[in-house]
């Protein structure tokens, strides 16, 4: 082999071609540069045109420098893991995370003391709380998502990613996507959906990026050197391609002109409320559910080093959720113009879906069986089950409140803000804390965490934070339903909506607080994550208890 | 690939693993947990149930109405109807009585006062606040100083035609921006603001002509805030010489005044929530301490 010639060195079609394409829209997005007359859409596409640039700079510098030939899929009949991207994605994960909840802290204090708006438009709570929305669901937990599932699909699968620059695309072209949906919150471009709010053009470039992460997702699942797909590439397969087609159908919009951020969505009236809450609605069932049970299923068995409890239960409760969480959506829509025909369907397959929510619940929390006593040790597998314990609950919650006769009085009320919040601090923000804290060590070759003590004041501080939290959002909403449905004998309303909000005033210093704690935990595990990778210090999990007894 | 298949089983539990790892995690062939399932039929025999008896699947043409002929749209309806008949009786007794007798039947100024203040908190207290302390340019309600008159009918015009909209019953009152308009320069305003605060016993700003304010005031004020600065009800010219400041007291806040002008705003409430609903506002607002 020694003698043998060195094979020619090519720029392969898929680095010329994106290079070709990534030249062709930074041309573009620099003619629009010049053209458009919205301040804020200038700004966007001299970024496109900056980051399109750049990316070509950085293929050619990359092509310039690297071997011959690409890297191999397998060493020495091993899988040669491409965990770059994945690295990549982590960082980005906790960086958007403190971003996101720092924002989420300032808009908590806002609703406390409206003066915190400082009569500054990019700095008011309108353009805030998309930010905050959209910074820890498609910021945090979409990089935990990405890394996690581009993680777990090449272990799981025995097989490196497929594509050479096609990863990389994905994890830096949904980061720009990101910057492109933040900044343009805060110039006030916004096409004025909830948990949709970027416009077109930043909507295409999404398309783009996540089309090209479902070809890298399932073309690695394709080459797997396992006999079946393993249950947590199920979860990611359906958040992927759901959260596609749910981008495309809520997403449909027509611009004014390729020189304006402005578009016009092409639903209309309760048909575009009813589209906009199946949007809505599944980006917690596709996104923040599926997804993330999907970062479950691998990191509680692994981390615990017990089975999955039941692969029978996993695959029924896989298809039972993805078959009725699509029906759900009209919930949101109660008492409204929504026809009462929709709303019973929504209502009925909501409540239909305790059961296999529960399921994950189940796997999750039996895959422990055996491993128990690890809770007291080791403060990682604890925030996972901690989380899992919170989907439980929100997952309860959820079908409870889109019962009509329950949501008449939740609707609309901090109920919702702090039903959201279980689930988004306690579930999703846990499970991905966990999966970090797992996979830091795993992919630097470190030989553990830096401090096992720093995740546990992350865990007990955050926890609090967390319980201070809903406790005061339940608190509020239910006073607040209460208030603004209470008559008088003479039949006139009780309290007027001033008095109502009012009431809520000792509710959100708590809930302010609450996510201070929930930050102070955050900013712990940024530390500790900090000094994991740039020392070598570790703490050694201590020893539960001598080897589990077999079954007698 | 094929030792992995290989029948397995946890030792710890003793349950059979489906036999495939991945990385390490093995499954479990344990049954679906019985309470689980029978609770997963129960919501779904529930939710047939409910399909039943209320509107649900939709149809080629319509969809299904369920046993109960039960919809939202009526049910609101029944519910708004409810609440219309509880009061109807003593609204009725409010829409035929005379506003100025209402304060003599106490049945009648009882329910009389609890509508003015549900109306209040629902329309009012956005500007006014709750409680009807006002805020800085709009009015307080609660002292006994009116722009536009605290008799009671005088209240219910107000209410009812609002302040500087196009009603043509609508109050109107404009302070002219002496300043902007060029009909004072900026040390007449300075004086004339000076001159304005010691009408109500403050302090003159300093480096400023008190007595050339007053002649500014004799030639430019008085049509509308009177001689004194007491005001004028008719011109809704707000009264100079007291301690109440409807947008501030300090020397630079009546230099704006004087300077761009005011001008008041508020809805012609009657098109919107109606005569008996007006009448009631102005029966409450009157009660809250400065009635005349």
């Amino acid at each position: 082999m020694a003698d043998a010639p060195l094979p020619v060195k090519r720029m392969t079609f898929g680095e010329a071609g994106v290079a070709a394409a990534l030249a062709i829209l930074a041309v573009a997005a620099l003619i629009i540069t010049g053209r458009s007359t919205d301040a804020g859409y200038t700004f966007h596409a001299f970024l496109f045109t900056i980051a399109s640039a750049l990316a070509v700079l950085l293929i050619v510098n990359r092509y310039m420098s690297r071997p011959a030939e690409l890297p191999p899929r397998e060493i020495d009949g091993r899988p040669n893991y491409n965990m770059g991207p994945v690295k990549f994605a982590t960082i980005a994960s906790l960086f958007w995370g403190v971003a996101g909840f720092l924002v989420g802290l300032v808009i908590a204090l806002q609703l406390a003391f409206p003066v915190l708006n400082f009569d500054l438009p990019w700095f008011s709570f309108g353009r805030m709380r998309p930010l905050h929305t959209s910074a820890v669901i498609f910021a945090f937990g979409g990089n935990a998502l990405l890394a996690t599932s581009l993680y777990v699909v090449q272990r799981t699968s025995r097989a490196r990613l497929v594509g050479d620059l096609a990863p990389w695309f994905v994890v830096l072209g949904y980061n720009f996507f990101i910057v492109i949906a933040g900044t343009g919150y805060l110039l006030g471009i916004t096409q004025s959906k909830e948990y949709a709010e970027p416009e077109w053009y930043a909507d295409l470039w999404l398309t783009v990026v996540w089309v090209v992460y479902f070809l890298v997702f399932l073309g690695t699942i394709m080459k797997r050197r396992e006999p079946h797909i393993y249950v947590a590439n199920w979860f990611f397969i359906a958040f992927i391609l759901t959260v596609a087609v749910l981008h495309l159908g809520n997403g449909a919009a027509v611009p004014v002109s390729i020189f304006s951020p402005k578009s016009y969505i092409i639903w209309a009236g309760v048909q575009d409320a009813m589209i906009q809450w199946w949007y809505g609605h599944n980006a917690v069932g596709f996104f923040l559910t599926a997804g993330f049970l999907g970062i479950m299923y691998y990191f509680i068995p692994k981390r615990a080093e017990r089975p999955v409890y039941s692969y029978r239960l996993s695959v029924v409760h896989f298809w039972a959720l993805i078959f009725l969480y699509i029906w759900a959506g009209p919930h949101h829509l109660h008492y409204t113009a929504l026809p009462d025909w929709a709303q019973t369907l929504g209502m009925t397959f909501s409540v239909m879906l305790w059961m296999p929510s529960w399921g994950g619940m189940i796997n999750g929390l039996m895959t422990l069986s055996g491993a128990w006593d690890k809770l007291r040790t080791d403060p990682v597998l604890r925030m996972m089950v901690v989380s899992v314990a919170f989907y439980g609950m929100s997952t309860f919650e959820g079908p409870l409140m889109s019962v009509k006769v329950v949501n008449s009085l939740s609707h609309y009320t901090d109920w919702t803000i702090g039903h959201v919040h279980s689930g988004a601090l306690g579930w999703v923000g846990y499970i991905s804390f966990g999966a970090i804290y797992c996979l830091v060590p795993w992919l630097w070759n470190k030989k553990g965490l830096y401090s096992l003590k720093l995740v546990n004041w992350h865990f007990w501080l955050s926890s609090l934070g967390i319980v201070l939290y809903i406790s005061s959002m339940w608190v509020a909403g239910i006073l607040q339903g209460l208030m603004w449905r209470a008559y008088t004998s003479l039949g006139f309303l009780e309290f007027s909506f001033v008095e109502t909000v009012e009431a809520m005033n000792p509710f959100y210093l708590i809930r302010a607080l609450g996510g201070l704690l929930f930050i102070a935990g955050v900013a712990l595990m940024v530390i500790n994550i900090w000094l994991t990778i740039t020392t070598d210090r570790y703490e050694e999990l201590p020893e539960a208890r001598p080897a589990a007894a077999p079954a007698g | 690939m094929a030792e992995q298949s290989k029948p397995h089983v946890d030792e710890y539990t003793g349950v059979d693993t489906t036999g495939h790892v991945w990385d390490g995690i093995r499954e479990l062939n344990k049954p679906l947990p019985r309470w689980w399932l029978w609770i997963f039929y129960a919501t779904i025999v529930w939710s047939i149930g409910y399909w039943v008896v209320y509107p649900s699947w939709p149809l080629i043409t319509g969809h299904l109405n369920g046993v109960l002929g039960w919809n939202s749209r009526t049910a609101v309806l029944e519910d708004l109807k409810g609440l219309q008949d509880l009061r109807a009786p003593m609204v009725n007794r409010l829409a035929d009585a005379e506003i100025a007798g209402v304060a003599d039947d106490a049945e009648l100024l009882d329910f009389t006062m609890a509508f003015g203040r549900a109306a209040f908190g629902d329309n009012c207290a956005p500007c006014h606040g709750a409680g009807g302390g006002g805020a800085v340019g709009y009015p307080n309600l609660i002292d006994d100083d009116w722009i536009w008159g605290g008799q009671i009918d005088e209240i219910r015009h107000t209410i009812a035609y609002g302040v500087g909209n196009d009603h043509p019953d609508s109050r109107l009152g404009i302070m002219q921006a002496f300043g902007r308009d060029e009909i004072l320069d900026g040390e007449q305003i300075a004086d004339v603001a000076s001159y304005v605060r010691t009408l109500s016993g403050l302090e003159p700003a300093p480096d400023t002509d008190v007595e050339a304010g007053a002649v500014v005031f004799a030639e430019n004020c008085v049509d509308c805030h009177g001689e004194e600065g007491l005001g004028d009800h008719e011109l809704g010219a707000p009264n100079l010489a007291d301690a109440i400041w409807l947008f501030g007291s300090d020397h630079a806040t009546i230099t704006e005044t004087i300077q761009n002008g005011r001008q008041g705003n508020m809805p012609a409430w009657e098109e919107r929530l109606g005569a008996t609903t007006v009448t009631a506002l102005a029966v409450y607002v009157h009660s809250l301490g400065g009635g005349e």
